[in-house]
């Protein structure tokens, strides 16, 4: 490894990493950009003056947000749904991989179970019939609508299940020799084994449910029960859908617009960049779990 | 050996059975659900074949056979849409797979670790937005008075509509998706790197191999199965080019250029409230996207031995 660099690799070296920034600053730069117009006057940012500081340095909109509460309504919504839906997902995708990981000797009816399942991840009813669905069961405009349709992820099933499978058969066998049930052995030896597998689907499920914005949008009949990102959603498709009261409309038309609109939008990113730089080993992690196999 | 024989002892179907009620009882509620949420909205599927009107259901709306069909292909939009469709996936394909394979082959130079950690985090980070917040940032960016157009004009280029003109717009909608899974894929390319046996470098270096030949006789081939993979189980999801991203970002007067199946479905159904025909639309493409994920995963299986179960 040792060996001494000619002159073409120098030049490549420094071609590469010059190149290699210029990607990196694609990732980051269009973020610093919407933080610098949310921190501008709205005079500036409408006339296009803000690249990646901001002009006329104020907080108008932060403070605007601080005082008007339906971000914040909509960001309890989604906290809410983060959590319920996560336990949810958790459970029932821990409880469902460890039947369908046992040999068919063990369970017989592991391959009718395994199809029932597998078919919905290629095929399903499509929009219409879904909605109609969740309609129907009562859930339009309730949490549970942004639940339980997808409670069950199966993607992430097949990943545990296969994770299960690879736990060595001794373990069990010994457990089973002890008097543990299939409960017990689930709980007390294939979990606490497991728990690298299931961080990571943890954290995809929580990412999953933050970020999802067209559900609500499609259940919610108000805009009151909108989670964040479907707010945010209405926010970036049309200016004005709220209905805001009057002397708010003169604050912001004092503010104007577009500043407001990028501050609730970088709000909406804030909380992922925040716990991201800590996650993105455990992704990685799992990404390679999940798709490499030898 | 006494004990281990009456271990073994074949059990009757109802011992075995009884054996198995815990196993039952985990499944039960995702049974339940799948039941109502999957399996219910395939019932659904009726309406395709059927004059729906919502206010006499399943039951009483009247049969048609295969008119909503014939009605959707006869649509003026409907080959258009097709179109639209399959451009915009095949290229998110195509570049989906190159820019990171070429992004991993690149980052895999970089001998300093910091360096290639920070390149690694900031590629990523688009990965974790959603396309509500991603929707934002990219109209800010396009925007007539935003900074694209700004660094435009000071090539003394006229500010371009980017989102109102169907051209750019669809490079935008595929460019934009690319930029927000380049870093999941390039992650992914890189553990196939890392993967690669290090003696064969050394041999090869042994044998006066420059980095450039060994990255074009041992990196590569060393990847092709994941290549190979990536590209195959992507043929599954050919109709699906982004419901998601272009909902979020079109407007009526890109329709024409953007509009893809999904989308033309929610339209079709939620607005116009063509429930019959926008069901057979969505049949139609749940019947080919089901053929080609079976193709996908049976071409995956050949090629790379990779098996989902």
């Amino acid at each position: 490894m040792f060996y001494k660099k000619t002159r073409g690799q120098k030049i490549f070296d420094v071609t590469n990493m010059c190149f290699l920034i210029f990607v990196t600053l694609l990732g980051v730069l269009p973020f610093v950009h919407l933080l610098a117009v949310s921190l501008s006057s709205n005079s500036a940012a409408v006339a296009g003056e803000v690249f990646f500081l901001p002009v006329d340095f104020t907080t108008a909109s932060y403070q605007f947000l601080a005082e008007n509460s339906d971000f914040f309504i909509s960001l309890w919504i989604t906290v809410k749904r983060v959590v319920l839906g996560t336990i949810i997902n958790l459970f029932l995708v821990i409880i469902t991989a460890y039947p369908l990981s046992r040999k068919n000797k063990e369970f017989r009816f592991r391959t009718i179970y395994v199809w029932f399942f597998a078919i919905t991840m290629f095929f399903g009813g499509g929009l219409i019939p879904t909605y109609m669905v969740v309609k129907e069961t009562g859930l339009l405009d309730t949490i549970w609508a942004l639940i339980l349709p997808g409670a069950l992820n199966v993607f992430y099933m097949v990943m545990l299940l296969n994770f299960f499978r690879n736990i060595p058969k001794d373990l069990d066998e010994a457990a089973i020799i002890d008097g543990a049930g299939h409960w017990t052995l689930l709980f007390k030896i294939y979990l606490p084994i497991s728990l690298p597998a299931i961080a990571t689907i943890l954290l995809f499920i929580v990412v999953g449910h933050w970020n999802s914005w067209f559900d609500g949008i499609l259940y919610m009949n108000s805009p009151e029960n909108y989670p964040l990102q479907s707010y945010l959603s209405t926010l970036i498709t049309s200016i004005n859908v709220q209905a805001i009261s009057v002397e708010d409309l003169s604050k912001l038309q004092e503010m104007g617009s577009k500043t407001l609109r990028t501050a609730q939008i970088f709000m909406g990113i804030l909380p992922v960049l925040l716990v991201y730089p800590f996650l993105q080993k455990y992704f990685i992690k799992g990404i390679t779990i999940g798709s490499v196999k030898e | 050996m006494k004990a281990n024989s009456s271990l073994e002892r074949k059990l009757s179907f109802k011992e075995q059975f009884i054996k198995e009620i815990p196993m039952h009882i985990m499944l039960i509620p995702a049974v339940i659900l799948t039941l109502i949420y999957s399996y219910g909205p395939m019932v659904g599927i009726v309406m395709a074949f059927q004059d729906f009107q919502p206010y006499l259901g399943f039951s009483k709306s009247s049969w048609v056979g295969l008119d909503n069909f014939k009605y959707i292909f006869n649509l003026p939009d409907f080959g258009q849409i097709l179109y639209n469709t399959f451009l915009i996936s095949v290229w998110k394909v195509i570049l989906g797979l190159i820019v990171p394979l070429v992004l991993a082959l690149l980052l895999n130079e970089v001998r300093k670790v910091l360096f290639s950690r920070v390149i690694q985090t900031s590629v990523f980070l688009p990965y974790f937005l959603s396309w509500a917040v991603l929707g934002g940032v990219i109209f800010e960016l396009f925007s007539l008075n935003g900074p694209i157009n700004s660094i435009l004009g000071f090539f003394h280029i006229d500010p371009i509509m980017f989102m109102g003109s169907n051209g750019w717009f669809r490079s935008i909608i595929i460019g934009s998706d690319v930029w927000k899974g380049m870093g999941y894929n390039m992650i992914i390319f890189l553990a196939a790197i890392v993967g690669i046996n290090p003696s064969l470098y050394e041999a090869a270096e042994v044998d006066g191999a420059n980095r450039w030949k060994q990255t074009i006789h041992i990196t590569l081939p060393g990847m092709l199965p994941m290549i190979i993979l990536l590209t195959t189980l992507s043929i599954g999801g050919i109709l699906n080019a982004g419901f998601d991203q272009i909902l979020i970002l079109y407007n009526p007067t890109v329709y024409q250029g953007a509009d893809v199946i999904d989308t033309f479905v929610y339209r079709l159904g939620l607005f116009d409230q063509q429930y019959s025909a926008a069901a057979a639309i969505g049949l139609f493409k749940s019947v080919i996207s089901l053929g080609l994920v079976g193709l996908s995963y049976y071409l995956a299986y050949k090629f790379t031995d990779y098996r989902i179960f």
